[in-house]
């Protein structure tokens, strides 16, 4: 193993997450975390707990109010021009996608990659029509956004993340409002993102979510962020044998009426 | 001894309040352009193969799209300004005056400043529509997550584009009033033959006519451009806020046209 396979691919010591709309109110404290490279984390939390916010932190798009925050073990406080190759080792897609709504899926899909290789649009063609069929998004290719559902949407948008190979991805909510179909696609398609797939390297992955339960699964790190603190709970084995009443409501499923 | 009254507390309050708001106004915008200019310097050879084209379809959408209603407003502008000038020039025996009166009221003035207004209503108000629709549904975080500078992608086509297209119809609106304004004298039997007509105009244009309409009719694609992006995007906005912003910005937008019109009057003065 090298080196660089021992450094964490997100490190966080003592840092506080502001919010996204006003950067003067700290929406996590204190916050000390490690994601090594591969790993396979689910952060829970109730809504406005922070999750976005330290989404958008460790995606390098927001700099910590305070502590040490380290992508790939640089320690850097603001990420410029000329940090962006750096930064785009991580991908990241907030709640709800935001696609372009003037552009087809396709066009969505091939913006990061041309804009960031200079393709032309034939250059991008075939990366993007493969990444499209992989994800069953062939049929919507020259749909634009508002013209489909949400469900099509929000996969159209991890299409786009996806285009540009990241490390790292880190999901914003990724099954809020899915259908049953849709829900069972996300939860297969991440674990084989996670494990890696014949056109895609294993990445280290990041999920928030408002209820833990859909990503039980031994291979992943489950956390919580509850009253500005980030909770690390360990493995799914480790969350059920615990004696912690906030994990015990957490697999009551009582997660959004409790906390 | 007499005494001023103090104005009332609120009264004060309420200007001093929007004076401090029109220096941050005026802040903003002074740096949203610098920042504009510098990512078009900077920026210049950064994923060509994508700015190019929106550049392309921006110079369609602030120029090429406009042209049937700039064909109409020349028509009407030489039919309603010019026709009538001359016509008044030549009862007064002051047709010798023409081709001066031409180029002051319509190269000069009426040309440039009536294109400025009329691509910022029609252009300028859509600027801040998108973008401020774009900028309440998180488009402009998502261009940021992938790395995509929204300076560069959503603002330079759009103020290059706005500069090319109302530059262009400028001429076109300037040429088609010239032209329909004869056609109108013509027709109320002015003496005066189309030769005679145009020569008095061209020799009535000097270089600096040239160099400066090309100056300010860039200037005024730059700075409605500006303007307007500025409105739509520099702030966080919700959905509800944009129609309020929009007309914010096109209030805005025709007062920096008429400053620069005033800067421009001044360099004709000077030079």
């Amino acid at each position: 193993m090298n080196e660089n396979q021992n450094i964490p691919a997100i490190e966080m010591r003592g840092v506080n997450v502001a919010a996204m709309r006003d950067a003067s109110f700290a929406v996590v404290e204190d916050l000390n975390w490690s994601v090594a490279a591969g790993e396979f984390w689910v952060v829970a939390g109730q809504e406005h707990s922070g999750k976005s916010d330290l989404l958008m932190l460790a995606a390098g798009l927001m700099s910590p109010t305070r502590g040490i925050y380290k992508l790939f073990g640089n320690d850097t406080k603001t990420y410029g021009e000329a940090e962006l190759a750096e930064r785009l080792r991580v991908g990241f897609i907030s709640q709800g996608g935001h696609l372009f709504n003037q552009l087809t899926v396709a066009e969505n899909v091939a913006l990061p990659l041309r804009y960031q290789k200079n393709y032309t649009a034939a250059e991008a063609e075939r990366e993007v029509q493969a990444l499209l069929e992989l994800m069953e998004l062939t049929p919507l290719a020259e749909v634009t956004p508002s013209n489909m559902a949400a469900n099509w949407r929000q996969r159209a948008a991890l299409a786009r993340a996806l285009i540009l190979k990241p490390e790292v991805l880190l999901l914003d909510n990724p099954l809020a409002g899915l259908g049953a179909r849709h829900l069972q696609w996300w939860l297969r398609f991440v674990d084989q993102l996670s494990r890696g797939h014949e056109q895609l390297k294993p990445m280290t992955l990041v999920v928030t979510a408002d209820d833990l339960r859909p990503w039980q699964n031994a291979r992943r790190k489950f956390a919580l962020l509850r009253d500005k603190k980030f909770i690390p709970l360990g493995t799914w084995s480790e969350l059920e044998s615990a004696n912690n009443p906030i994990v015990k409501e957490l697999l009551a499923a009582q997660l959004e009426t409790t906390l | 001894m007499f005494r001023r009254a103090p104005l009332p507390k609120s009264y004060t309050d309420f200007l001093g309040r929007k004076f401090f708001l029109f220096l941050l106004t005026v802040q903003g915008l002074g740096a949203f352009a610098l920042i504009t200019l510098g990512v078009i310097l900077h920026k210049n050879n950064v994923a060509r193969n994508v700015i190019r084209p929106r550049i392309r379809q921006e110079v369609a959408r602030a120029g090429v799209a406009l042209l049937p209603m700039f064909g109409f407003v020349a028509l009407a502008l030489g039919f309603l300004v010019v026709g009538q000038t001359v016509s008044a020039l030549a009862k007064v025996g002051a047709i010798s005056y023409l081709g001066s009166t031409m180029v002051i009221v319509v190269v000069r003035e009426l040309g440039p400043l009536l294109a400025a207004v009329l691509v910022l209503a029609r252009v300028g108000m859509a600027n801040v529509i998108e973008l401020g629709t774009a900028r309440a549904l998180g488009e402009v975080e998502a261009l940021e997550a992938l790395g995509i500078d929204p300076v560069h992608y959503l603002i330079v086509p759009r103020v290059i584009g706005m500069a090319l297209g109302i530059f262009a119809l400028t001429v076109y609106l300037i040429l088609g009033a010239l032209g329909s304004g004869y056609l109108f004298a013509f027709l109320q039997d002015v003496p005066m033959t189309p030769g005679d007509y145009f020569r008095q105009i061209t020799e009535a244009l000097g270089w600096l006519d040239f160099a400066l309409l090309a100056l300010k009719t860039i200037a005024f694609g730059f700075f409605i451009a500006t303007v307007t992006c500025y409105h739509g995007l520099a702030q966080p906005l919700r959905l509800e806020d944009v129609s309020r912003v929009a007309v914010r910005a096109v209030t805005q937008g025709i007062i920096v046209c008429v400053l620069i019109d005033a800067l421009f009057i001044i360099l004709y003065l000077l030079a």
